[in-house]
């Protein structure tokens, strides 16, 4: 079981790196997403300071849900993922190798950008620290809420925008904590209780949602 | 007496028991919204501190208990649907859906109809009107889900999954959005704790809520006969009814 679980995450892991351009192509958006808020709402530094952990936390969310039809969608088409249902390994276990590829792939580099565009915002210190730390934290939770999703829309008409408005709103409570984390850093009343039920939700996330998206693949392949 | 519970749970039997159904529930439905309206709007008393724009509550509070209550009925159908493998769960569920977003949509619009006489404005970021909005959001999406896949099964058992999910993160919204708005202190406008009510005030909302329960279970009977005629639209005892096309 545990071979499974490595052979499915290095195989992801290893395919992503051989198009690098695909992943890429997620951060970025995040970076310009960011990088657009000053421009759209003025350069004063008040209120770039007080807007930042919002903004990168929603352009967080947005980007790791664009990246998410890939996590099934190439397997699907290929048939590779009625292979992977047809093991013997339980289908729990290779979801969360390959939602864990999709964390290391898109939710790590966010959290490794992150604080730098929080310098741009004029944020320093320890809210900075504090941003990496959510977003640590909170990107497996995008992942694994968002895996349901991709699993729900394989193969569906219009899949792309329908998955925006199946994962957004059970991202929310993400976005509370993740950029409450922050503010409340910054407002110096500490991070902690934020960040436990960060990590709380991380881990009801890690407990059920691989049950939901194994539900939903054999739902789709059917 | 043995009584076979499942006798009801194939289409083709629920199908004609529906369709006796409705016009009680309709009646019913009927009868109790005339009553609740007229307590509400002539025999409850004036609020004194709110004066007749209250009287709205008749209309929202009730909407409001329904979009929670239908979400959860809902779920409970899909998860029915998903576990027994029965069609007819997971059409109830199907059938719910539009009711529950409508009474979603109601909800907010009057509250946002009673929020500007009594706060001055038509929207707060208060917690409760939040995550109204969002489950308005989860609501669409489940449509959405059913109504962009073409096999119905697969609609039923996607649906199925989505509103569990749903319904698992429901709690988790309201009470992030709870405290998030509680930590926001500035912009909050103290939406609870409504002053103590008259009771004939609580009586109106209640025959008003069980006006729109009534409602709610006629429109869905209904809405459930219309989807097993279209999915069952091949079948021998659909081309059999009385008024089908030969």
């Amino acid at each position: 079981m545990w071979d499974a679980f490595v052979a499915v995450f290095a195989r992801d892991v290893l395919q992503a790196w051989r198009r690098r351009a695909d992943w890429l192509t997620s951060i970025f958006f995040f970076v310009i997403v960011v990088s657009l808020f000053p421009l759209g709402v003025g350069p004063e530094p008040a209120l770039l300071r007080t807007m930042a952990p919002g903004i990168v936390w929603v352009a967080a969310l947005l980007a790791a849900m664009l990246s998410l039809p890939r996590v099934f969608g190439s397997d699907y088409a290929d048939g590779t993922l009625e292979q992977l249902v047809l093991t013997p390994h339980p289908l729990t276990v290779i979801v969360l190798a390959k939602v864990l590829a999709h964390w290391l792939l898109s939710g790590v580099p966010l959290a490794l950008i992150a604080p730098v565009l929080a310098l741009q915002f004029g944020l320093e210190g320890e809210p900075v620290g504090v941003l990496f730390v959510a977003l640590l934290l909170g990107t497996p939770c995008l992942s694994l809420i968002g895996g349901v999703g991709a699993a729900l829309t394989l193969g569906v008409r219009g899949g792309g925008v329908l998955i925006a408005l199946l994962v957004l709103p059970l991202y929310i409570p993400v976005l509370i904590f993740g950029a409450g984390a922050v503010e409340a850093t910054v407002a110096g009343t500490g991070a902690a209780g934020h960040l436990s039920l960060l990590a709380a939700g991380l881990l009801i996330a890690i407990v059920l949602a691989p049950w939901a998206i194994a539900a939903a693949l054999r739902v789709a392949l059917e | 007496m043995a009584f076979n519970w499942f006798k009801y749970s194939s289409p083709q039997t629920f199908y004609p028991l529906a369709g006796r159904l409705v016009p009680f529930f309709a009646v019913l439905a009927a009868v109790l919204g005339a009553i609740g309206l007229y307590i509400g709007f002539f025999v409850a008393p004036t609020d004194f501190q709110q004066g007749e724009a209250y009287r709205i509550i008749f209309i929202h509070v009730p909407a409001a208990w329904m979009s929670m209550f239908i979400y959860l009925v809902m779920a409970a159908w899909a998860a029915l649907g998903l576990i027994l493998n029965t069609r007819l769960s997971s059409m109830m569920a199907t059938a719910l859906a539009p009711t529950g977003a409508l009474m979603t949509f109601l909800a907010l619009w009057t509250g946002a109809l009673w929020g500007k006489p009594m706060w001055g404005t038509w929207w707060a970021w208060d917690a409760r009107m939040t995550s109204e909005l969002i489950l308005l959001f989860l609501y669409i999406g489940f449509m959405a889900l059913q109504a962009s896949i073409d096999d119905p099964r697969r609609a039923d058992k996607a649906g199925a999954i989505l509103a569990l999910v749903g319904a698992v993160n429901v709690p988790i919204i309201y009470f992030s959005v709870k405290w998030w708005n509680t930590l926001h202190q500035g912009a909050s406008i103290s939406v609870g704790r409504s002053p103590s009510m008259a009771s004939t005030m609580l009586l109106g909302m209640l025959v008003m809520a069980l006006a729109y329960w009534m409602y709610s279970i006629a429109v869905t009977l209904m809405r459930v006969r219309s989807i097993i005629l279209e999915r069952e639209r091949n079948t021998q005892w659909v081309r059999d009814l009385p008024g089908a096309p030969a």
